[in-house]
């Protein structure tokens, strides 16, 4: 399966070029740019792994500060969920303006519906990620080291 | 002791006396911060002075009876009575006045849209003396905005309870709006949201008919929805529909709603501003997006010389308080005049919403960080047209294709997935600079070569638009119609 969490997740993998091309936006608009990365892709958990803090102030010219963080995360985290999150300070937004996922493990298992019958043939539903069996770090192959 | 038969004529003289000679108008007054002011457009009787109807709608909206009453001495009565401080010729529009009335804030009971209304379109439309009647805007003082706590999320807690950002949402109305069994119903929620969508809807018109009852409804639903997020890793929806013949009804079907685990739940505007508010406030508590679909709107929305506008009706919506609102897509099957479709969004979506005639803003209208409502675009729309939507529309909007999704030639899914794919491509398309309104048709056709879904549905609706003139319109400009 794919996940499709993110702005652009049916479109194909954005190449490096055009990812570039949606920080600048992001950058022209004055929102902060940052990257996170998990391998606990549950759509409940919003909570991903900071990679450094966020970049505040950048020009859209000063794209390639974006760039290099998001490529020494994916160097890092070859087999995780890594997304660029732009995020919009201004007064009454406060919350993130765009964000799309830039890489993915390369075997994304999904997940699993689990059930419980319960009254009145009303199910209790839960997601359970099949790479989530394994401890954090140790899923998704080789070569993780999500926190 | 003989009461006194000989009183001199004046304000206080028993029988009929004009409204503005009582103090219901005032070319004077200068309206106070805390005022709410109101723009009627007024059509006088032939015969009747323009001032004197503006000021009888200023004295039947507010204290006044049809005849003197000596009573008024007991109180304030200058305090209470609104004025009418300007009546204005309305240009192209023979026998039509605007009048601004502004009342005092005391006038009305604290958080209540149906105290409201009760007196700012109470008795005052049904007025003989005057043909006809619309409230076209209102200002609402930051006094009495802080007497609402607004929508239960509003749009910036909604996108983080979704987690979807930096796109407009998709949702798509189950078709046939009447008629299907729970389970087929279930069928279509599941192949939409699988497909790409955010969203499915209940229609405004499916509660709990003898074809299919709510709770069979809700349970194959939120099967679909389930499904769908496993499938996808994303949070997804169905508006389940809570209208009811009493609040007693619609209280249990919203708590089933939440104890299945449905994200949000919706209610139809014919459940009035009361109901309305009481499922607001249910919604706060029990966390659930709260959809409001404006079923019978147009009854008193669209002509234009009598009714309440809209932009009115969102207004009063924001303050009790809804998620999401239907408002118009400029492009589609229903009345959205362009200039009058923004001027609804801008009052839903912003902050501060300045006076704009062109786009039938009368008066400006701070919200003091009041959530922002979701306008939803529905009726008529397809993936075709989604350079256009995203041009009149913006990004704060679901966009929902019903049609546009279920009569996809290939499936639903089929048509869920050209609708998300038109949608990013466009989102990544203007971000990326390019002018995607002119553009939109190419940018459209480079997507579908990697998504025959897209290229079919651009394919079969090509053609389709609904090009006919509209009714609500500002006076300020004369608009053409959207191709």
């Amino acid at each position: 399966m794919r996940i499709t969490q993110g702005a652009f997740s049916f479109l194909p993998d954005l190449t490096d070029e055009q990812i570039e091309a949606q920080i600048r936006y992001s950058l022209s608009q004055g929102w902060a740019l940052s990257v996170e990365y998990t391998d606990d892709p549950h759509p409940r958990n919003n909570l991903w792994e900071m990679w450094g803090l966020p970049q505040f102030d950048l020009a859209p010219e000063e794209s390639g500060v974006v760039m290099g963080d998001m490529r020494a995360c994916r160097e890092a985290n070859p087999e995780c969920y890594i997304k660029v999150i732009a995020y919009d300070p201004t007064h009454g937004r406060q919350t993130t303006g765009l964000s799309f996922i830039v890489n993915r493990p390369s075997h994304e298992p999904g997940f699993r519906l689990d059930r419980t019958d319960a009254h009145d043939r009303t199910q209790r539903y839960s997601l359970y990620s099949y790479a989530s069996g394994d401890p954090s770090g140790a899923r998704y192959g080789a070569g993780t080291k999500a926190d | 002791m003989t009461a006194s038969t000989d009183i001199k004529r004046d304000r206080w003289s028993s029988g009929v006396a004009p409204y503005a000679e009582m103090g219901y108008f005032d070319s004077d007054y200068e309206p106070k911060d805390t005022d709410v002011l109101c723009a009627f457009r007024i059509t006088p009787q032939d015969g009747v002075d323009p001032i004197e109807a503006a000021a009888a709608v200023a004295g039947e909206s507010s204290t006044a009876t049809w005849t003197v009453v000596w009573t008024d001495r007991l109180t304030a009565h200058e305090h209470y009575q609104a004025k009418a401080y300007e009546v204005n010729e309305i240009p192209g529009r023979p026998g039509e006045y605007m009048a601004k009335i502004a009342y005092d804030i005391d006038l009305f009971e604290e958080g209540s849209i149906a105290n409201l209304t009760s007196s700012i379109i109470g008795n005052v439309f049904g007025f003989k003396a005057l043909k006809a009647l619309r409230l076209e805007d209102m200002r609402i003082p930051i006094a009495y905005v802080k007497t609402f706590q607004g929508p239960p999320h509003g749009i910036v807690s909604e996108r983080e309870m979704l987690d979807k950002f930096g796109r407009p949402l998709l949702g798509a109305t189950v078709k046939p709006k009447l008629g299907l069994s729970a389970k087929n119903y279930g069928r279509v929620v599941y192949e939409a949201l699988k497909g790409g969508l955010d969203f499915t809807k209940d229609d405004e018109n499916i509660n709990s008919q003898p074809f299919m009852r709510w709770r069979e409804r809700f349970l194959y639903s939120i099967e679909g929805v389930n499904r769908a997020s496993a499938s996808s890793g994303e949070v997804k929806g169905h508006y389940m529909n809570v209208t009811a013949a009493d609040m007693e009804d619609m209280y249990e079907r919203a708590e089933f709603a939440k104890e299945v685990g449905s994200v949000i739940i919706m209610i139809d505007l014919t459940v009035g501003y009361t109901a309305m508010q009481s499922m607001s406030k249910w919604a706060r508590k029990n966390g659930l997006i709260l959809h409001l679909h404006r079923a019978g709107h147009g009854t008193y929305t669209r002509q234009k010389t009598h009714g309440v506008s809209f932009r009115v009706i969102a207004k009063w919506c924001r303050l009790l308080g809804v998620d999401h609102i239907h408002a118009g897509t400029v492009v589609g099957k229903l009345e959205g005049d362009p200039n009058t479709t923004r001027g609804f969004y801008d009052t839903l979506r912003l902050d501060h919403v300045p006076a704009n005639p062109e786009h039938g803003i009368f008066f400006d209208q701070d919200w003091a960080s009041l959530p922002a409502v979701m306008p939803v675009a529905s009726g008529g729309i397809h993936a075709g047209q989604m350079h256009q939507l995203l041009h009149y529309l913006g990004e704060d909007v679901v966009l929902q294709f019903g049609g546009g999704t279920i009569g996809h030639p290939m499936g639903i899914g089929a048509g869920a997935t050209a609708n998300r794919v038109a949608v990013e491509a466009m989102i990544q398309a203007r971000n990326e600079g390019k002018d995607y309104y002119q553009e939109g048709p190419d940018i459209l056709e480079h997507a579908a070569k990697g998504c025959p879904e897209l290229a079919a549905a651009l394919q079969v609706w090509k053609d389709i638009t609904f090009d006919f003139q509209s009714t609500d319109t500002p006076d300020y400009t004369v608009t053409p119609s959207i191709a």
